[in-house]
This record gives C-alpha cells, sequence and structure tokens, in this order.
C-alpha cells in the first residue's frame, strides 16, 4: 500500500517536516526531526531506484487526477539516481551539520536552519522527481529561496555572506524567471504542462519561432541555476561565505539538480528531433563547456581562499557535466550522469574537510593551510584524497567520470576534445597541488597547535572519501543506472 | 599455496609491510626489521612464482574485480613482466639495506614516511608487473607515481619542492594528459585492452594513425624518459639517494621502459610494428634521445646529474630495442632493463656511499677518493663498465643482442649509434673512477662543507674524518649492498642464457 505512494512521500515527508521543525524550540530537537527525515528519503529514493531498475519507468499521478490534467510525478533512471544523489548526501551532510552549525550560526537562528535546510530539501527532491514544467519551476524556487537564507546565515562568520545571498538572490531570481517564461511559452504553444505531453506534442508544431524563444529561455534560466559558464558569477561567493556544511550540501546537490532538469528539457521535451537541438549543443553547450573547464580551473589556480577555489573548481567540473551532455550520444550521456554523481562524492568530501579546517581555525585560506599536513592529519588525508579524485586519478571515481568523458569524445570522432579534456584536469593538478604542498611541505603558522577535527566532522568526511574510493574501484552500479538513464533520455531501448 | 594466492600475495605482502612500517614507526629498529622481513618474504613469493612460471602449464591468474563493465583489474604472469618483478622485489632487499645505512648515516628526518612510502612503491610496481591488461598496469603505473611523490620531495626544501613538482607534473601530465587517451582510444576502437601475443590493434586502427596512437603511447609513459620528456629525472635528483636508487633501477624508470615493451609486444604486436612501419619514426626519436643525453651526460660535474642523465641514455636503448620491432629487438631491450638496473643501482649506491662518507656531490672534488674508499670504487668501476657494455659484465650482453636487432631490420645506422653511445658512455663514466684512483687530492681532502651534518656513525667502518690517508668507507650497511649489486653485474653476464631461456617466448622462440 505504502509502497505505491513512494513518489509522493519522498516529497511530503520532507515538506510537513519543515514547518514543524520551526516548532521545535531546541536545535538538537529540529536537527534530529531533520535527520530522520533524510534518512527515510533516503530509504525512499533506494527503493525508488530499486523498482526503477526492475520494472522500468514509474508514474504516479497526484489526487488521482489522470496526467495531462493534474501532476505528474515520473520517475526513470535518470531521475532516481539524482534522487539518490540528494538524499544521500543529505544524510551523510546532517551529522555533519549538526557540529558545524552549532559553531557558525547564532542559537536563535539554528532552529529557522533547520526549516529553511529541510526546505531546500524538499524542493531539490521536488524539482527532480517532478513529471510536470510547471512543478518544477514551484519546487525550483523553494529551493532556491530557502537557499538564500542558508547562504546568508554564514553572515556570523563573515558579514560578507549577505551581499553573496543577494547576489544570488537576483541571479537566481532572474534565472528562473527565464524558466518560467519558457515554461509558459511552451503552455501557450501547446496547452499543457506535462513533460511527457509536451514531448509528444512539441514536434507536431515544427520550426516555430515561438518554440525557439521558449527553448532560449529554458535553457538560460537553468543554465543561470547550473552555473554554467558565464553565468557563474553568483556561485563563488555564495560557496565562499555560507556555513561549511551549507557549502556541502549545495555544491553536492543544488547544481546537480539544475543540471538534471537540463537534461530533462533538453532530452525528453524537446528531444533530440527538435530543429535547433543539434547546433544549440554543438555550437552553444559545447563551446560553453569547453570554457568552463578552462576558464573556471586556470581562476581556480589563483584564489587565495581555498572555499573559493573549490567553488571555481565546482564550475569547471560542471563544464565535464555540460560537455558530456553536449555530446548528445549515450556514452557521452552516461558521462554526464557518472559525473553528477561522482562529482557529488569528491566535492562533498573536499568542502566536509575544508570546512573542518574552517571549524578549528574560522577560515581557509592558503596560508591556515599551511602545515595542517601534521595538526590535523585525518582531515588533511582526506582532502588530498578528494583532490586525487578531483584530478581524476586512478581507484577514485574521477577516474571513472574522466574514462567516460574520453571513450565519449573519442566515439565521437571529438579528438581535440578528449585531448582538452585530460588538458584541462591538468589544471585541476596545480590548484590541488598548492594546497597538498602548503599542508605537508611548510611549518606550520607560529603559535597554531595541534588538534584534529571533532569525530563528528570526520566520521562524515570519511564516509564520502571512502564512497570516493568503493565507486572508483567498483563502479558496476553507478555506470549501469548512468547508462539506462542515458538511454532512457535519449528514448533508446535498453 | 595456489598460484592465484600468490599473486596476491605479491601485492599484500608489501601493503602489509607499509602498514606494519607505519605501526612500529616509534621504534627504528623494530620498523626497520619490518622493512627487511616484508622485502625477503616479497621476494620468497616472486621466487615461488618464477617457479610455477618456469614450471609451465596454465599460468597463475588472480582476477581481482570488475572495475567498469568489461574493465577488469586482473593480474597474470608472463616473462617479461616475471623478470620485472624478480628484478623490483630482488633489488628491494638491497636498498632497503642500503637505505638503513644511508638514512641513518645522513640523520634523515621522517624515515617512518620515507619507508612507508617505499613499501607503496614496491606494490605498485608489482602491480605494473604483473597486470593482465593495460588497464589494470595503468592504474598501478598511476599509484606508484603518487606513492613516490613524497619520496622525491623528501626534504622539504625548496629545491626538493621544486623537483616533486616537476616530477609530478611531468609524470602525471604525461600519463593523464596522453597515455590515459591512447588507452581509451584503444579501448573504444578494440574493445579490449588484455594483453595478448600478437597485439590487438592490428585491423582495428587506421594505418595511417597508428604511428599516432604509438606516439601517444610512448610519450604518454613518461617514466620511460623518452625526450622531450625527460626532465623529471634529473629534477628528482634532489631526493636522498636511495630514492634515485629506487627511481632509477628498481621501480620508477624500469616501470616506464617495462610498460613500452608491453605494449609494443602486446598491444601492437611486433609483427604489426615489423610490417606497418608504424615505429620507423620512434628508432629515430629514440636514437636522439639516446645520443644527447649522453652528450649532456658529459657536461655535468654534479654526480648524480651526471648519472641522472645516463639513465635518459640507457631507457633510450630500451625503448629503441622496441622500436626495432625484431625479435632480438625486444629480446635485447628487455634484457637491458635487467642488465641497466643491477648497473646504475650500483653506480648509484656508490655516489650515495660517497655523499654519506664525504658530503661530496660535485665530481671535481672526489680526486683522490678512490684509494681512500677502495671497496666503493672498485664497485663504481664494475657498474660503470656494465652500463658501457664490456664483458664480463651483464650489459655487455643487452648490447650484443641489441646490435642484432637493429641488424634484423636492416637499421645499420643505429648499429652506429649505439657503438657511439658507448664511446660516449666510456667518457662520460671513467673519468669519475680515474679522478678517483689517480688524481692528486686537493689541499685539504676532507673539507666539509660548512653547515652541512656530520656523518654519524652507524656501522663500524665509520670512523671520524682524520689527517692523512687511510680506508674511510661508509656504513656497513652501505657498502655491503653496493659490492653485492657490483657481484650481480657479473653474475648477470655468467647467467645471461637463464635470463635469454626466460625472455625467448617473447620472441616466440
Amino acid at each position: 500500500m505504502i509502497a505505491a505512494h513512494l513518489p509522493i512521500l519522498q516529497v511530503v515527508i520532507p515538506l510537513i517536516a519543515a514547518p514543524l521543525s520551526v516548532f521545535c524550540r531546541r536545535p538538537a530537537l529540529a536537527w534530529w526531526l531533520a535527520m530522520l527525515v533524510s534518512v527515510v528519503s533516503l530509504y525512499i529514493s533506494i527503493a525508488l531506484l530499486d523498482r526503477v531498475l526492475d520494472q522500468g519507468t514509474l508514474s504516479y499521478v497526484l489526487g488521482n487526477w489522470a496526467a495531462p490534467w493534474g501532476i505528474e510525478y515520473r520517475i526513470d533512471a535518470a531521475n532516481a539516481i539524482v534522487l539518490l544523489i540528494i538524499s544521500g548526501i543529505s544524510t551523510a551532510v546532517l551529522p555533519y551539520t549538526r557540529v558545524s552549525i552549532a559553531k557558525e550560526v547564532e542559537a536563535h537562528n539554528q532552529g529557522l536552519f533547520y526549516t529553511c535546510y529541510l526546505l531546500c530539501f524538499t524542493g531539490l527532491l521536488g524539482m527532480v522527481i517532478t513529471g510536470d514544467a510547471f512543478n518544477a519551476f514551484v519546487f525550483l524556487e523553494i529551493s532556491s529561496l530557502s537557499t538564500y537564507v542558508l547562504v546568508a546565515l554564514g553572515a556570523r562568520q563573515d558579514r560578507r555572506a549577505l551581499t553573496a545571498a543577494y547576489t544570488y538572490l537576483i541571479m537566481g531570481t532572474i534565472g528562473a524567471t527565464f524558466f518560467v517564461i519558457g515554461v509558459g511559452l511552451l503552455y501557450m504553444m501547446t496547452g499543457t504542462l506535462n513533460m511527457a505531453d509536451l514531448a509528444q506534442r512539441i514536434p507536431a508544431i515544427g520550426a516555430n519561432r515561438t518554440l525557439v524563444v521558449a527553448f532560449a529561455f529554458i535553457v538560460t534560466g537553468i543554465g543561470l541555476k547550473l552555473a554554467l559558464f558565464p553565468m557563474h558569477l553568483w556561485l563563488p561567493n555564495a560557496y565562499a561565505f555560507a556555513p561549511s556544511a551549507v557549502t556541502v550540501f549545495l555544491a553536492a546537490t543544488a547544481t546537480k539538480a539544475a543540471v538534471y532538469l537540463l537534461l530533462r528539457f533538453l532530452f525528453t521535451v524537446f528531444g533530440t528531433d527538435f530543429h535547433i537541438f543539434g547546433p544549440a549543443l554543438s555550437y552553444l553547450l559545447l563551446p560553453l563547456a569547453v570554457l568552463a573547464m578552462f576558464a573556471a580551473s586556470t581562476v581556480a589556480i589563483f584564489q587565495v581562499d581555498i572555499k573559493r577555489m573549490l567553488a571555481y573548481s565546482s564550475i569547471a567540473q560542471l563544464g565535464y557535466m555540460v560537455l558530456g551532455i553536449s555530446l548528445g550520444t549515450v556514452t557521452g550521456l552516461t558521462a554526464a550522469i557518472i559525473h553528477l554523481f561522482n562529482h557529488a562524492l569528491m566535492k562533498g568530501a573536499l568542502f566536509m574537510a575544508l570546512g573542518a579546517v574552517v571549524y578549528r581555525f574560522g577560515g581557509a585560506g592558503i596560508d591556515q593551510m599551511r602545515g595542517l599536513g601534521r595538526l590535523m592529519p585525518w582531515t588533511m588525508a582526506a582532502f588530498v584524497v578528494g583532490g586525487l579524485s578531483l584530478i581524476g586519478v586512478p581507484l577514485t571515481v574521477g577516474f571513472i567520470s574522466k574514462w567516460y568523458l574520453i571513450a565519449g569524445a573519442l566515439e565521437s570522432g571529438l579528438w581535440p576534445l578528449a585531448i582538452l579534456v585530460v588538458a584541462s584536469s591538468l589544471l585541476a593538478v596545480i590548484y590541488i597541488w598548492r594546497v597538498v604542498e602548503a599542508a605537508y611541505l611548510d611549518e606550520p603558522a607560529a603559535g597554531a597547535t595541534a588538534g584534529e577535527a571533532p569525530a563528528a566532522l570526520l566520521i562524515p568526511t570519511w564516509m564520502l572519501v571512502g564512497a570516493n574510493v568503493y565507486f572508483g574501484i567498483d563502479a558496476g552500479l553507478t555506470t549501469h543506472v548512468a547508462e539506462q538513464a542515458a538511454h532512457v533520455l535519449l528514448g533508446s531501448a535498453t | 599455496m595456489t598460484a592465484a594466492s600468490a599473486l596476491a600475495l605479491s601485492l599484500l605482502i608489501p601493503l602489509a609491510g607499509a602498514i606494519g612500517i607505519a605501526l612500529t614507526g616509534r621504534n627504528p629498529n623494530l620498523r626497520e626489521g619490518v622493512t627487511l622481513i616484508t622485502a625477503l618474504a616479497l621476494f620468497a613469493d616472486v621466487l615461488w612464482l618464477l617457479g610455477a612460471h618456469l614450471a609451465g602449464g596454465p599460468q597463475p591468474a588472480l582476477m581481482i574485480g570488475e572495475v567498469m563493465p568489461g574493465l577488469t583489474l586482473a593480474l597474470s604472469i608472463e616473462p617479461l613482466g616475471m623478470m620485472f618483478g624478480m628484478i623490483a622485489s630482488g633489488l628491494w632487499i638491497l636498498n632497503s639495506f642500503y637505505s638503513i645505512g644511508y638514512m641513518r648515516g645522513n640523520n634523515e628526518h621522517k624515515q617512518t614516511r620515507f619507508y612507508v612510502c617505499f613499501a607503496i612503491a614496491i606494490c605498485s610496481a608489482l602491480g605494473v608487473a604483473f597486470a593482465a591488461n593495460m588497464f589494470t598496469l595503468f592504474i598501478f603505473y598511476e599509484v606508484l607515481t603518487i606513492s613516490t611523490y613524497p619520496l622525491v620531495a623528501h626534504k622539504e626544501t625548496p629545491e626538493a619542492r621544486a623537483g616533486g613538482r616537476t616530477y609530478l607534473g611531468i609524470l602525471i601530465g604525461t600519463s593523464i594528459g596522453l597515455q590515459m587517451v591512447a588507452i581509451v582510444w584503444t579501448w573504444v576502437a578494440t574493445g579490449t585492452l588484455d594483453f595478448t601475443k600478437g597485439g590487438i590493434i592490428s585491423g582495428k586502427v587506421a594505418e595511417g594513425l597508428v604511428p599516432v596512437l604509438l606516439a601517444l603511447y610512448m610519450f604518454g609513459i613518461g617514466k620511460a624518459a623518452l625526450m622531450p620528456f625527460h626532465r623529471w629525472l634529473p629534477a628528482a635528483m634532489v631526493a636522498p639517494t636511495p630514492v634515485s636508487a629506487l627511481l632509477h633501477a628498481v621501480a620508477v624508470v624500469k616501470a616506464g621502459v617495462f610498460t613500452v615493451m608491453k605494449v609494443v609486444v602486446y598491444i601492437f604486436g611486433v609483427d604489426f610494428l615489423a610490417s606497418t612501419g608504424a615505429a620507423n619514426w620512434l628508432v629515430w626519436v629514440a636514437a636522439f634521445s639516446l645520443l644527447a643525453a649522453s652528450i649532456v651526460a658529459m657536461t655535468k660535474d654534479n654526480l648524480k646529474a651526471r648519472l641522472a642523465y645516463s639513465t635518459v641514455s640507457q631507457l633510450s636503448y630500451i625503448t629503441l630495442g622496441a622500436a626495432l620491432a625484431t625479435s632480438m629487438g625486444v629480446i635485447g631491450g628487455s634484457m637491458h632493463i635487467a642488465m641497466h638496473a643491477m648497473g646504475k643501482i650500483t653506480l648509484f649506491f656508490c655516489a650515495g656511499a660517497i655523499y654519506t662518507a664525504t658530503h661530496k656531490t660535485e665530481i671535481s672534488d672526489m680526486d683522490g677518493l678512490g684509494r681512500v674508499m677502495p671497496f666503493t670504487y672498485a664497485a663504481f668501476l664494475i657498474g660503470a663498465l656494465s652500463v658501457i657494455g664490456l664483458p664480463p659484465m651483464g650489459g655487455s650482453w643487452s648490447k650484443w643482442y641489441l646490435m642484432l636487432g637493429a641488424a634484423d631490420a636492416d637499421q645499420l645506422i643505429m648499429i652506429g649509434v649505439l657503438m657511439v653511445s658507448s664511446l660516449l658512455n666510456v667518457a662520460y663514466l671513467l673519468p669519475v673512477v680515474g679522478r678517483g684512483f689517480f688524481a692528486r687530492p686537493a689541499a685539504d681532502p676532507h673539507h666539509v662543507p660548512h653547515g652541512a651534518p656530520q656523518p654519524q656513525s652507524v656501522g663500524a667502518a665509520a670512523a671520524p674524518p682524520a689527517a692523512g690517508s687511510g680506508i674511510r668507507e661508509a656504513p656497513l650497511f652501505c657498502v655491503v649492498p653496493l659490492c653485492l649489486t657490483a657481484l650481480g653485474c657479473v653474475v648477470l653476464f655468467i647467467y645471461a642464457d637463464a635470463l635469454y631461456g626466460l625472455l625467448a617466448p617473447l620472441a616466440g622462440r
């Protein structure tokens, strides 16, 4: 009985828990509530993924209103894996959050923090699970609005969090508005908001300027949320000044949900037969992805603040995902989806390790990293493994991503692209190794005392590090799901 | 013991050793005990594998797991890998003894980290040796790079850091930037990465593109130090001498040229390369690298730098042997892996012993030292003769087969190149010995540079510097290993036939 309602429970449970946590006077209580919700969500998303792999696409109609009129939740391999990423990262990050937030956010705001956190969690899950274009917008806004608050909560550590949140608010709102304009135009042309329905009706319209405009608005809108170069300006500051736990959560999930939305609209809604589909991929997304890979990585090399450095690295990594998408082949999409999963793991681990440094020293400048290899051996070891994964060294998930990306480029006959992919990962060597050298070869700053971060921060970090290695050695599950998702998106039978 | 478990042990023993070393870090004697026991156990295990290999029948194989669909981590035994495994595990024993003498003699810091990384490097070298497919090999190749980085940057001085950066930059840059592309290309084109007799490329890649793929491999295997990607070797000279020995003889460069051989024999196939002529360009590049590095070596006054360029040159012999694409060339090149390992480790041990005893690094300061350190210098002479390729040292055989290979390939110019190179070797190696024995020592032969730490005595032989002549060798832990490796050069000459027998299946004989 309950099993049939899993899709809606995935969204409704955190949605109900969010206002409840306002009433929790003690932050600890709110934390327990969030933790419980997160674990249940993780369980649901695993169950859903299992069912999808077993039975194919699941459809759930809200309130028994049949599809084109009511809202449909539609789950296939492509969004099941993203649901798993979001709820899995949330479950890993919450134990970390308790200690980290207790130090970084004022006590009276901590209850509010968990409310916003749960709302953001709801929004992300909702925009991924839904099969309705307008519903996706609603959830997108839920997650965005709560994210602005979460970022602004970093103000106790650094007042600049407020301007970062404000910039994000402006840019995010523009993005969401563009998106909804595009959806509105689609509705005007087709009279439906259901994605599967849209997919059926759009080809019948043929080449039409309104459709092209809708396409442009939607891609641009999602591009802003996804921090697609050059629409990434909000991201570095938002990541750098948000509380550490928020940065981990956002970096590992928020942009991933946007990438998913891009995939869904490009491949399912508009479809490969859409007349400007090919040009949009090869003349718009591909160049932007390559630019992101190089420009953002280069900027990352010159960052003094390591959190900002990793934020720029995220923009470059999103470039890899978009690159995989822009290839438009099964291997390319597989690479993009695998990297979606893998990047969540690596950036999660890296930002968690940095968060532990911030916890101890109140900042994460390159100067603060000096000698940390001796002062915080476990934290820095986690950082090194995460960094190796980011570079794409074998036995880590990064290697799997790179492998598929290169294979995708070679399969499409794009030799130069394969070279560009590896060349840009060499830039990652440079910016990661700066930190490693500072941590292991420099003497600690005078007066800095040894002291490892508390276990509550270390254990979640190492869980993600472990996942980095585990899925780097046994990538059977991720590659299988990603490949199936690619087939679903391309509409080819598995 | 089954063959599969012996293969697994060849990786697990050094790994367990690394953990044991880390745990016993507080007690140096116990820690070194763990190192030595691990090295001996590993060598015994590899010997057992050799027995199983020579006994014929089904070869040992082990499947560890599947990483991506179709891409497995698997180990197996074939002649080339068997030889490399023997070299790496056998020389590790001697190198461990030597490390103890050197590291203690020079009061190096962070010795636990040193020994741990060393054990991990050996583990990955064996992984490279026994890899059953290119994917597995690549993974261990990268682990080897990363585990040796802390060794290269060991001293943590700005120079060590710059050296480490160059080391890591070139090795990671070439392997991810070129080699990985080549491997994925091979995978996309052929659907397999297994090492197969006769190669897997034939008929799968357009003939015009084969040289390009070969170039991606050859330059991508940065550890083989083919010019212009050789800079990391001299840069890594800042490391302590046992590390240089590890880099030059035991594991790192040997893993590089070993991979070159593997790729040529089992990915491309010798016959395929010979029939398409895809490797012709490589012959010339290797020949250039071979001569140019020898000439650069002559200009170096720093002993370790001179030896480093000598290594670059010697590695090109092996690449040349592969590029000739004849069975004799392949056998000669493969043999040279072993012969050069034994000769070069002797030379580096000697350089380190000289440094430990006198803190001298420049050849021009070493006048007359031969009379003070006769054992070291005698060993240096033997090692040098082997590298030059004169009988009765092992190096003569590999050069002999290389020349045969060049003749088979109708590359008569290459025979000339090899001979000129041997003369160049004479010109840059023998003067070191000559100055040591015959030149008059400078006015103050025992001058220790200001600020340099005094050598600390460990063995019986290290006496405090005193006026007047007399034998003052490095600690016994340094001198005995280098005498043994010098002896090894001679033994390899006498028993070269056994090595030939081991390698003969490569050429289908």
